[in-house]
């Protein structure tokens, strides 16, 4: 049937002309599908994390790996365990060496709801973390995985042990009852008497000379800011390199001698 | 290592690597399970052996014994061996423990070669093995080194049997005061920070001895308070003191 041809209207009423890519049916513009929006994605679109999550968490790890493998990463939990009962520690101990550091404790240890278990976890923590980062340094020495290219994981992972320990010498004075007082001022004695730091390192423990009224808050501030922020640190780095080198292969494995079927996989 | 021993580890290494699974969820499945132990083992420890709180820090009266964390005993007990037998004693002024630290520090760079299996590195073997015996070794003596509450002393059979009354009751004092943390007597004790106690009555007179445990050279305590509280023990602890000839 023949169309009559549209009454000349004026341009404004005029249908507007399609624009190129719009539907012929006459439907609306297709409105472009929002990628799902998440809050991972949009984090993702903000940070561009996934690559570097991807590089950490979908990395091969070479096969016959064991479970002494999980000593590092056990250490680490230990850790993160001290840092949270340390935390709620924290909220309670005062640095106060004329008596409110002793009361404060004895507080935690038999008033606080769970103050006892919070305090004995963080003190059994630490045996168990010092035993772990042993056992962590006897897989890497045995295994030789210590050697080339992983020789600053090693040197970090040792600074890393004396942190520890010297996390266990600061943290040993905090409760301020008599055992920790005098095994402290022995042990900083013991310190004084190293070579040529050995005198400085103990009055920078003691705040001065003399075991003073500064020396517990200064324990404390090197137990609970100082080392544990070096520590995280050092443990980012660590795994950085971990993550980076590839974790080691245990010494007695040789690749399989079949370089075709390695060839074509790739 | 040279260049051609480094690139043919890294070759090895990428094949070994790329044969190999996933981080996760392989390895992150072990641990976590090594984590779910080693949280479960410090709740356990936790709620069987809890946390014990001494009596309070005072200054003034070394009552106790000063002892470390276990994982201290090692290094308390290096120190002790190598300032009380003389064959040892000029290296504990050399640092044996920062030596230690120094060889621990720098291991990467000296053992250098490219062998890893420990049955083919006798040296490193030899080494680690004696290490952690050392280690277990000194912690156990630690451990189980006389506490510095006693002293282990016969008086002289040329005593009186008054004079030896005191000489007991003395050395009762001397191990509650805990001089033994710092003082050598005899064959008990920690030599250091203090002098050797074993012939101070030949040195010093009574009346002397008292008015350095009144008034004494830091970091030693003051004996004052113990003078004014109980005085016979006190007395007893100047009497045996001055009677170590």
């Amino acid at each position: 049937m023949p169309r009559l041809p549209a009454p000349p209207l004026p341009k404004i009423l005029q249908p507007k002309p399609k624009r190129p890519g719009e539907e012929r049916n006459g439907a609306g513009p297709v409105s472009p599908v929002e990628a799902g929006i998440t809050v991972v994605d949009w984090i993702d679109e903000r940070t561009s994390l996934s690559p570097a999550l991807r590089w950490l968490l979908f990395r091969k790890v070479p096969r016959g790996i064991n479970w002494f493998y999980t000593l590092g990463s056990a250490t680490m939990f230990a850790f993160l365990s001290q840092a949270v009962t340390g935390v709620f520690l924290a909220m309670y101990y005062r640095p106060d060496a004329s008596g409110g550091a002793y009361e404060s404790v004895r507080y935690i240890t038999d008033d606080a709801f769970l103050g006892q278990f919070v305090r004995a976890m963080h003190k059994w923590g630490a045996s168990v973390m010092i035993i772990l980062i042993f056992l962590h340094m006897a897989r890497v020495f045995f295994f030789g995985a210590y050697k080339y290219p992983r020789e600053l994981t090693w040197i970090i992972g040792v600074t890393l042990l004396i942190l520890t320990l010297a996390m266990g010498f600061t943290g040993y004075l905090l409760p301020f009852d008599q055992r920790s007082y005098w095994a402290t001022i022995v042990g900083v004695n013991i310190n004084a008497g190293g070579p040529l730091i050995g005198p400085y390192l103990a009055d920078f423990l003691r705040a001065g000379p003399e075991f003073g009224a500064t020396t517990l808050s200064r324990f404390y501030a090197i137990h609970m800011l100082l080392i544990p922020g070096a520590i995280v640190a050092l443990i980012g780095a660590h795994l950085y390199l971990v993550t980076k080198l590839g974790i080691s292969a245990p010494p007695w494995l040789k690749v399989n001698a079949e370089p075709e079927s390695d060839q074509s996989e790739v | 290592m040279n260049q051609a021993e480094k690139e043919a580890y890294l070759r090895e290494y990428s094949i070994l690597k790329n044969e190999g699974k996933p981080f996760f969820p392989y390895a992150v499945a072990k641990d976590a399970v090594m984590a779910a132990i080693t949280i479960g083992v410090i709740i356990y420890l936790a709620l069987m052996f809890g946390a014990e709180l001494g009596p309070k820090a005072d200054p003034t009266t070394t009552t106790y014994v000063p002892r470390p964390d276990w994982y201290f005993f090692f290094l308390f007990e290096v120190l002790r061996v190598m300032k009380n037998v003389p064959m040892f004693t000029p290296m504990a002024t050399i640092g044996v423990p920062t030596i230690c630290m120094i060889l621990l520090f720098l291991l990467p760079f000296y053992d250098r070669s490219p062998e890893r299996r420990i049955e083919r590195r006798p040296i490193a073997l030899a080494a680690g093995l004696a290490t952690i015996f050392a280690i277990a070794f000194l912690t156990y003596s630690g451990a189980n080194t006389g506490s510095p509450n006693s002293v282990d002393m016969k008086p002289p059979s040329s005593f009186t049997a008054e004079q030896v009354a005191t000489f007991n009751a003395g050395k009762l004092v001397v191990g509650q005061s805990g001089c033994l943390a710092c003082h050598t007597i005899g064959d008990n004790g920690n030599n250091g920070p203090g002098p050797p106690l074993t012939h101070i009555g030949s040195i010093r007179s009574a009346a002397a001895i008292a008015s350095t445990l009144r008034n004494p050279t830091p970091p030693m305590p003051s004996f004052k308070g113990l003078a004014q509280q109980y005085p016979q023990k006190f007395q007893n602890l100047v009497n045996f003191l001055s009677e170590l000839q």
